[in-house]
């Protein structure tokens, strides 16, 4: 069974490797700030009783105020799990620091963050549209996209 | 006299037989030698995420067949799963069993497409492939007296399924369980220890561990290369810590091992179904669940190992009728995160077979 981690325990580690990073944590997720993320992420990749060496997924939610993005990572090793969070509060030019350095699995699903939700992943090394063509106006699963 | 040269850029797709749909790729090549590939994906794109939005809980499900239209039931029992985890809701034990029998069988036939298909890109013209597809055509054949549907099926719901199983079905399921391992042996037996298959698969494609679990690979591709790893025992989902089965994994993480994997796997689904049919118990096959679900706010992920691999679906409620995010994992999307490393240095033929030995289906690539 993948055990699902405290992220509070986790949430005070990270503070402690990351100091400032950690905006807010719950039992299911910690919430960290964007500039700090890639911090947060090789913290988590490489300490050797974390492991998080396998990232699920990456998502984006718009919730008008602000978008969060989302990361759930799994260690291989232990089978146990975390979910850590990023706001972005900028709608005209949103931007979150990429992992792809970190987890290749990164660059196909920070592309299509981009291309449908508008959320910039800088230092990504090719930040273009995926799915969409260049010029398509806008970004579809954005929550004020008018078809 | 020395000839001037210069790397060459080929186009394939995005209609062409070896792409198993509307997949493209830009192949950088120096002579034959493939230096570097570009994917083009968005062909089949049809906002699938941003159309759940638009619908009912109940109503996404038909939507979640055309993600992989190859194995449409795991992409409905992904949902429902992140759905009843959101709202709390349990399954009754017969549409437990019932799920189990569903998508063991619906990994026969999605491995039946990818073993046959992956012959076809070897070279081996269409014979071993409609052998192949003989056999799914039983299995479809199958799901066809569940909901009358041949490909997407729409059959399971929020908390069971739409009905309960015809009384021919579990008969029908004894005899292909007595049938499909004679057939399997027969086919290995043929293919095997086939020179040309050796010659093309053996050591060609290799995807080291290290590289598949930073790619975020899962499923077949990933077991091939040694990686140990598989939902079922790793984070068992409905009711699959009562069965007994092996994870069979490989060790070189080459064409010829995620063949193998899949064909070892197809074995253990059989042995699977077999435990279940036999223990499968009389009784509701849905839970009592309003006609319209109305999750409490919050979130839920739920992920299933579907014949390709993580198959997740996020969930986002906020108290309405309607997912408020729906966030699909793609397997297909993220299992072709190593393609470049797998393709470098290897020849254009050496590219398609690669390729298919990956085994993705575009409607979830695209979604």
């Amino acid at each position: 069974m993948t055990v699902a981690l405290d992220a509070k325990d986790i949430a005070g580690r990270v503070d402690g490797a990351v100091p400032g990073s950690v905006v807010e944590s719950t039992v299911e997720c910690i919430l960290v700030d964007a500039g700090s993320l890639p911090a947060v992420a090789a913290f988590l990749r490489d300490t050797e009783d974390l492991k998080f060496d396998y990232l699920n997924y990456i998502t984006a939610v718009d919730y008008y105020s602000y978008f969060e993005v989302v990361y759930r990572m799994t260690s291989l090793v232990h089978n146990h799990s975390v979910v850590v969070k990023t706001r972005c509060y900028d709608r005209e030019k949103p931007a979150v620091p990429s992992v792809v350095g970190l987890w290749q699995t990164a660059d196909f699903q920070e592309r299509e963050i981009y291309d449908l939700m508008g959320i910039a992943f800088e230092g990504h090394p090719n930040m273009r549209r995926i799915f969409l063509w260049d010029g398509f106006p806008g970004h579809p699963l954005r929550k004020d996209y008018l078809q | 006299m020395t000839l001037k040269t210069e790397p060459f850029v080929l186009n394939f797709g995005p209609v062409h037989p070896s792409t198993h749909g509307v997949y493209r790729m830009r192949a950088t090549l120096d002579g034959e030698v493939i230096l570097d590939i570009e994917p083009v994906f968005g062909y089949l794109h049809r906002g699938i995420e941003k159309l759940a939005e638009e619908r009912t809980y109940t109503g996404f499900i038909p939507l979640t067949d055309r993600l992989d239209y190859i194995s449409s039931m795991s992409n409905n029992m992904a949902y429902c799963m992140a759905v009843e985890k959101l709202t709390g809701i349990t399954v009754p034990e017969r549409a437990e069993y019932l799920r189990v029998i569903i998508a063991e069988l619906q990994r026969l036939a999605n491995h039946c497409i990818a073993i046959g298909s992956f012959f076809n890109d070897a070279g081996a013209y269409f014979t071993p492939f409609l052998y192949m597809f003989r056999e799914r055509e039983k299995i479809l054949d199958l799901f066809d007296m569940l909901s009358g549907q041949r490909l997407t099926y729409n059959y399971m719901r929020i908390g069971g399924f739409t009905q309960d199983i015809p009384d021919e079905f579990l008969p029908a399921v004894r005899k292909l369980l007595d049938t499909l391992p004679k057939f399997l042996d027969e086919y290995e037996f043929f293919i095997k220890e086939n020179e040309v298959l050796l010659a093309r698969a053996k050591g060609v494609g290799v995807l080291s561990r290290e590289i598949a679990v930073n790619c975020g690979i899962s499923g077949p591709v990933a077991r091939a290369s040694g990686i140990d790893w598989d939902l079922r025992k790793a984070d068992p989902y409905s009711i699959y810590d009562r069965f007994e089965f092996d994870i069979p994994t490989c060790e070189n993480g080459d064409c010829y091992d995620r063949y193998r994997v899949r064909f070892m796997e197809m074995r253990q689904s059989l042995r699977i179904i077999e435990q279940a049919v036999k223990d499968i118990p009389a009784g509701p096959v849905r839970s009592d669940v309003p006609h319209l679900v109305r999750p409490p706010a919050g979130e839920a992920y739920a992920h299933i190992e579907s014949p390709k691999g993580e198959l997740g679906f996020y969930v986002v409620s906020d108290d309405s009728i309607a997912p408020y995010r729906c966030h699909v994992r793609p397997t297909s999307l993220i299992n072709l995160a190593a393609l470049r490393e797998m393709v470098r240095g290897w020849k254009v033929a050496d590219l398609i077979l690669i390729f298919g030995s990956i085994d993705i289906c575009l409607g979830e690539v695209d979604r």
